[in-house]
């Protein structure tokens, strides 16, 4: 047994599929967009290396427009970490204590999570057109016509549009990570403090949100790393428009690549949310450390 | 509940169903759109129930606005992803847990990074290779970048479910004169059923939702996937909304299906990926 399990090459044949195909698609290319972030290059003729230059002209050129689109990503991390976060603990903690309709409400709120984001897009799309969409109607039949307006097309409005089904969709998620937290503490530990004369907020004040600490953790570094990456919903919506508005660094990058043939300057994006993705999963990791 | 208020218990009962109508509403709204047209859409009818059920919108989606095709696509991309998921996953995950080598736990820590990686770092010398290969439009360009990104996703909930099997029944195996593959194929695999599932599931949702690489990487009409294809459906039909939700029920139906009847084992698979990651 021992010596047919410890053939060297029969465990090389069993993981070789999967290096590859992991070492391919995922490791290799951190490395390959890291030494293109250096060149000025099409995407198709000779590279020329400029050095740090891209890094450069994307924090200080206004045209790119870099710096507006972190802000907007990082204005949407803040909102996700304070008000879609705290709702879904809020859903957590009161479906977790069993009450009636429990399993109906936390499928009904995850929904979302699965539905194709395309698809919730195209359907906000329809919900904030100007003319015919359902929130407009629906201001203009409660008389608030001045309110009604182009929700995705006017500067002042498109940002705060567009997060608003980005926040929404997820919740659900969220809920479901901390639901799971809060059916994982022990009944003991809850049943003790109720014969302690303990109400339901000193519960979860006391012994859950203490014992569900790690997965909060969890859930912040999701919603700010997930807010830095978001694309789908944007794109679908406005595409970082009007005027660049709405624009967040994954939209920058596909239109650096795509649109403008970019590639050196799409790949420094790449890097840099790479970058800022695990260095706010290490700071959040380092928060929730300190405050043990 | 027990020690909470009778109105503290009807507050909480209306914050919860004020939020699930909020949740269900645009499905229920996409549906009942689908079928209405422009008129009842637009201004007679906006959120009833459709007066006359025009299924003409679901032909004009499916034949005009090529959901079938998309709709043939995605499940062509997704089967093919689940399938090299899953072979791959099973194989990499035997060697890590079943097999004796000295670095196995650190190659599985090193497996679990992809849980964290964005797709972002892939994209540009993904498509620069893709693109080399000749590769790019075609499903292959969408097949292996999907199996590898849930690659790590897989190789976690295998692992979980590899160790539950008794070592005993490789050795008896053994004994009787089996193969290394022999062991895999006849007696691992088969138990490994509630892995699978998981793993087809979550890979299949995945798959089928995703649209930075679906839109990056094909370009040609009879190549695209759900979410391009709406995409490039609703340019098409930019003031008849009709088969556009017709297009949206379409994509989104098989979801809902294996949610409906699969709903705790799909909430455990996002469970399972996040709080390991």
């Amino acid at each position: 047994m021992h010596k047919q399990y410890s053939n060297k090459w029969q465990i090389l044949v069993f993981l070789l599929p999967a290096l590859i195909l992991f070492c391919g698609i995922l490791i290799a290319p951190i490395g390959a967009s890291l030494y293109y972030s250096f060149f000025d290059w099409n995407g198709i003729g000779a590279k020329t290396f400029i050095g740090l230059s891209n890094y450069k002209e994307l924090f200080h050129s206004n045209a790119i427009g870099f710096m507006k689109a972190l802000r907007n990503s990082l204005l949407l991390a803040a909102l996700s970490v304070f008000l879609q976060l705290p709702l879904a603990l809020a859903f957590a903690l009161t479906l977790g204590k069993r009450i009636k309709g429990e399993r109906f409400f936390l499928s009904v709120f995850f929904m979302p999570v699965l539905i194709s984001t395309v698809v919730i897009g195209q359907l906000w799309l329809k919900i904030y057109n100007p003319d015919y969409g359902i929130l407009n109607v629906f201001l203009r039949s409660i008389g608030l016509d001045n309110l009604a307006q182009i929700w995705l097309g006017n500067k002042k409005t498109a940002l705060g549009a567009v997060f608003v089904p980005t926040l929404w969709q997820y919740v659900g998620y969220h809920m479901l990570l901390l639901y799971a937290g809060v059916k994982s503490v022990p009944y003991e530990l809850r049943e003790a403090a109720m014969l302690d004369g303990a109400s339901d907020a000193q519960i979860n004040r006391y012994i859950v949100l203490p014992y569900i600490k790690p997965i909060i953790r969890i859930s912040v570094i999701f919603a700010v790393t997930g807010s830095l990456k978001s694309f789908d919903l944007i794109y679908v919506l406005t595409n970082g428009g009007p005027l660049h508005s709405t624009e967040v660094p994954s939209t920058l990058m596909i239109s650096m690549l795509f649109l403008r043939n970019r590639f050196g300057m799409g790949s420094t994006i790449a890097v840099l949310l790479i970058l800022l993705c695990f260095g706010f999963a290490l700071l959040i990791n380092a928060i929730f450390k300190e405050e043990n | 509940m027990k020690n909470t208020g009778k109105g503290a218990r009807i507050a909480i009962y209306i914050g919860l169903i004020f939020w699930a109508l909020i949740n269900l509403f645009p499905v229920y709204w996409m549906f009942t759109f689908s079928l209405k047209n422009n008129a009842e859409i637009f201004g007679e009818n906006v959120i009833g129930l459709p007066q006359h059920w025009l299924w003409s919108n679901y032909t004009s989606a499916l034949k005009t606005g090529h959901m079938a095709k998309y709709f043939l696509n995605s499940a062509i991309v997704a089967t093919a992803t689940i399938l090299i998921t899953l072979g791959v996953a099973l194989m990499a995950t035997f060697a890590l847990t079943r097999m004796i080598w000295k670095q196995r736990k650190n190659l599985n820590k090193f497996f679990m990074l992809g849980l964290t990686i964005p797709i972002h770092a892939s994209i540009v010398p993904v498509y620069v290779t893709l693109s080399r290969l000749h590769l790019l439009n075609t499903y292959w360009a969408l097949i292996i970048p999907y199996s590898a990104f849930s690659l790590s996703m897989a190789i976690l909930v295998c692992t979980g479910f590899m160790n539950e099997i008794p070592r005993e029944l490789d050795e008896s195996a053994c004994i009787d004169g089996c193969s290394t593959w022999g062991i895999f194929l006849r007696i691992i695999v088969p138990l490994m059923k509630p892995a699978v599932a998981t793993v087809g599931i979550y890979t299949f949702l995945q798959c089928w939702n995703e649209l930075m690489f679906a839109n990056i990487f094909i370009s040609k009409t009879a190549l695209k996937t759900l979410p391009v294809g709406v995409q490039a459906l609703s340019g098409q039909y930019t003031t008849e909304w009709g088969p556009i939700g017709a297009a949206l029920v379409l994509a989104t139906f098989p979801t809902l299906l294996l949610y409906v009847f699969l709903s705790k084992k799909i909430q455990d698979s996002f469970v399972a990926g996040a709080v390991k990651g």
